[in-house]
């Protein structure tokens, strides 16, 4: 065991090494971060999505750091709500009704027109229907109309950018996320055109029950979002970002681990005992050897569940009586004719104190590399089945992403960011475990050691 | 002394231990890709669906009593059971059925799959997935295995040069597999520089003279035999270059060095002989492997290869497919590993047959 300290220490003597185990420090501490921050449940929560989650956020949004790059300052998203800003009005009408009538202001100081544009509304009262009116009114003073006596139920969402009437209206029939933001004088040129920038005012008229209240909120959706960008679905992929690193560090450390140890032990079982288990040992690996991998695992995801933990369990299963049982078990064919084996026979040592004092240890060194080595194959596996459609259904990891990215075709609409952000983390991790790795194998391996 | 009868038991032993785990194999895979029987249940219910949906919207129907119809829908369905063999039990009648199709390679009818002509033949749907899959995979097999073995060659001689070096330190790039460095070379020359298809056979609609046909075919495989070699290159050369390493500092070796041979006879003789054996296993088990395709990167580059086929068999619950697959796969693992059983035993003084057992 010393000189296997020994060896470990001699790591520092490997730059490669040393940054190695640097990008592995890094991605524990992210994991560490991303599970105190984010717990799993609310992981789970925010990646699955649905209404009240993400509704706010841009669609497609890149990352807010693309304007460094580009020199363009993409807009970012401008929330306005009636109750922290604008000014209110309320008159009182007859019959109980109120009249309330909200001014929100907005600053736009953007060269690139917003994404889109809706009007989310919250009302306390049930019942019957209620109607609002809403006028744009654009910087400098020119007003369009954008409804009037639209019906509105107790929470609301008036979709600006989707309203096909507003885009008959608009001069040249432009999206309204750009057509609200052209100036008048500029609506009759041709190209390029840009948003007018400025003050912008939305008033927002509805008749309530007098002693209720209603609240509204303007979003105007930027284009570029935090550090890592949304999805399709609105998703900061933040989450998943942070959220796919303890995901792949689990599933490569634990099925790298647990497989390969259980095939370490094993193999050293099945040579010292010999006989019919060594016989079932090796049947067993001609066997797994057969089966393909990939398919079984695709079959299991299709069949039964894609839950990463069954998905790993099975790897893990199928792993166990792989490939490298059977270089294992010729390491220990030798290793068991070494005469201090024979000494520790003659004084009569139990087997299992043979087998895990003596004949384990000896093989130790020489099969550290590969237990590292094996790391990166177990998180890219996990990437693959994903990439496959067979990830975990719920839980954010970076194959998720990809897999969500190609199915978006988001290389072919030129959102590049999205697949780049997790096959470079992927990236970086496979890369640094393989980095400690061969220059674990440069020190156990002798012979390749620069003479 | 190793006699004739000797070395034809241990071979027999070999097979009949090879036949006997192709078939545990098999059957595996058929009550993996069968939920255990669970399948069958599924089946019986589309097919009831089916007979149903067909007789209860038949505008000729119209009228007549439910009860009727009912009693219609459950003869025509034992009757759809009876032609499908869904009317025996999965084990053992279905499950054995399934398996002596696939084993005899007789592979029988797809239930979902159809091949591009219409085919519901198993062995057809393969057959025309397999001048694809074989073009791309043996292709880049071979590229990466020659290349790889005489880079490492050339490395070894030169161990510790600048070039070495470099290999060594790119090495850790083969930690990602080739279909993950395909969405990077998708990424550059198709959606950025828009030089390469973006994936496929062929282009659409395809070229009718062959020669183009064959141009664009080419152009297509360009990205994922990149991608294939940029996974793999590194750590290839990397572990052959450490076993001729090994190999070049044995005693005879050095002896022949000493006697002053050209590095050439050295290299030809002295390294690359003895470790044929392992050259040749190891090339002879990648080639296997292309049979199956790969899943992942056919699927990133859209290549209609039998790995995709595969894929979708395994998504419309197609067991006759998957089994084919898989059992075309043992055969020719369980052949080759006997092949080179027998040339081991049969040629290789190393290895010893039956005696040496206590």
């Amino acid at each position: 065991m010393s000189s296997l300290l020994r060896a470990l220490k001699e790591l520092r003597r490997y730059p490669s090494a040393i940054a190695g185990l640097a990008i592995i420090g890094l991605l524990i501490i992210v994991s560490i971060y991303a599970m105190v921050t984010i717990p799993y449940s609310e992981a789970i929560r925010l990646w699955r999505g649905g209404p009240g989650v993400w509704d706010e956020y841009p669609r497609n949004a890149v990352p807010a750091w693309f304007d460094w790059f580009s020199g363009e300052r993409l807009p970012k998203t401008i929330t306005v709500d009636s109750r922290t800003a604008g000014t209110r009005t309320v008159e009182p009408l007859d019959g109980g009704l109120v009249r309330v009538r909200y001014t929100l202001p907005f600053e736009f100081p953007y060269a690139v027109f917003p994404s889109e544009l809706s009007l989310f509304s919250a009302a306390t009262y049930e019942g019957k229907r209620t109607r609002f009116t809403a006028t744009w009114i654009q910087p400098d003073g020119h007003t369009i109309p954008l409804v009037s006596d639209r019906s509105m139920r107790d929470t609301d969402t008036y979709y600006i950018s989707l309203d096909n009437n507003l885009r008959d209206r608009l001069p040249r029939a432009a999206a309204p996320e750009e057509g609200l933001f052209l100036a008048a004088s500029d609506a009759a040129a041709a190209h390029p055109r840009a948003p007018a920038s400025g003050t912008y005012e939305l008033v927002v008229e509805t008749e309530i029950p007098e002693g209720h209240s209603f609240e509204t909120r303007l979003v105007v959706f930027g284009k570029a979002y935090g550090l890592a960008g949304t999805d399709n679905r609105r998703r900061d992929i933040m989450v998943a970002l942070l959220w796919g690193a303890p995901l792949a560090l689990a599933f490569g450390l634990f099925g790298a681990l647990v497989s390969n140890i259980a095939t370490f032990v094993l193999a050293g079982v099945g040579t010292w005992v010999g006989g019919h288990v060594d016989g079932l040992f090796q049947r067993l690996t001609q066997l797994t050897l057969l089966l393909p991998l990939l398919p079984i695992m695709v079959m299991v995801g299709q069949f039964y569940g894609r839950s990463l933990w069954l998905i790993l369990g099975i790897v893990i299963l199928l792993n166990i009586f792989s490939g490298a049982f059977l270089t294992y078990r010729s390491m220990f064919l030798q290793a068991k004719e070494a005469p201090y084996i024979e000494a520790a026979k003659a004084y009569g040592a139990r087997n299992g104190r043979i087998i895990f004092r003596y004949l384990l240890p000896r093989i130790v060194p020489v099969l550290l590399p590969t237990f590292v080595l094996v790391i990166p194959q177990f998180v890219f596996l996990e990437a693959s089945l994903a990439v496959l459609g067979l990830g975990d259904p719920i839980l954010p990891t970076w194959g998720k992403l990809i897999y969500d990215a190609r199915s978006a075709d988001a290389l072919y609409k030129g959102y590049y960011y999205w697949i780049l952000e997790p096959a470079t983390l992927l990236m970086i991790t496979g890369f640094g475990f393989a980095l400690v790795g061969f220059a674990l194998d440069r020190i156990f391996n002798p012979r390749l050691r620069t003479m | 002394m190793k006699s004739v009868l000797q070395i034809a038991r241990y071979l027999a032993l070999k097979a009949v231990m090879l036949g006997v785990t192709v078939v545990v194999g098999c059957y595996l895979v058929v009550i993996i890709a069968n939920m255990g029987g669970a399948l069958d249940d599924v089946r019986r219910a589309e097919v009831r669906s089916n007979v149903g949906s067909s007789i209860f919207l038949d505008p000729a129907n119209r009228g007549v009593p439910a009860t009727v119809l009912t009693q219609m829908v459950d003869d025509l369905a034992r009757l759809e059971f009876e032609r499908l063999g869904l009317d025996k039990p999965f084990f053992p009648g279905r499950s054995l059925e399934y398996l002596f199709t696939a084993l005899s390679l007789r592979l029988g009818m797809a239930e979902q799959l159809t091949s591009d002509t219409g085919s519901r033949e198993v062995r057809r749907i393969l057959a025309e997935r397999l001048p694809s899959t074989l073009l791309l995979f043996g292709t880049s097999t071979l590229l990466l295995f020659f290349s790889a073995v005489r880079m490492a060659l050339s490395l070894s001689r030169r161990y510790g040069s600048l070039m070495d070096r470099a290999i060594v330190g790119l090495a850790p790039l083969s930690a990602a597999p080739g279909w993950f460095y395909g969405i990077f070379l998708i990424l550059i020359f198709a959606a950025v520089l828009r030089i390469l298809p973006w994936g496929g056979l062929v282009k659409a609609p395809p070229p009718k003279e062959p020669l183009a046909y064959a141009l664009s075919v080419l152009q297509h495989m360009i990205l994922p035999l990149l991608a294939i070699m940029t996974g793999g290159i590194f750590a290839n050369v990397y572990r052959w270059r450490t076993f001729f390493l090994i190999y070049s500092s044995e005693d005879y070796v050095e002896l022949a060095k000493a006697k002053g041979l050209s590095s050439r006879t050295i290299q030809s003789r002295y390294i690359l002989r003895p470790t044929m054996p392992t050259i040749v296993t190891s090339l002879a088990l990648l080639l296997i492997g292309a049979w199956q395709g790969q899943i992942i990167l056919e699927t990133v580059f859209n290549w209609p290869g039998l790995g995709r086929q595969f894929l979708a068999a395994v998504n419309l619950n197609d067991t006759p497919i998957i089994l084919g697959t898989t059992v075309i796969y043992g055969y020719l693992l369980a052949g080759t590993l006997f092949l080179l059983e027998f040339i081991y035993a049969v040629i290789d003084p190393r290895v010893r047959v039956g005696g040496g057992r206590r």
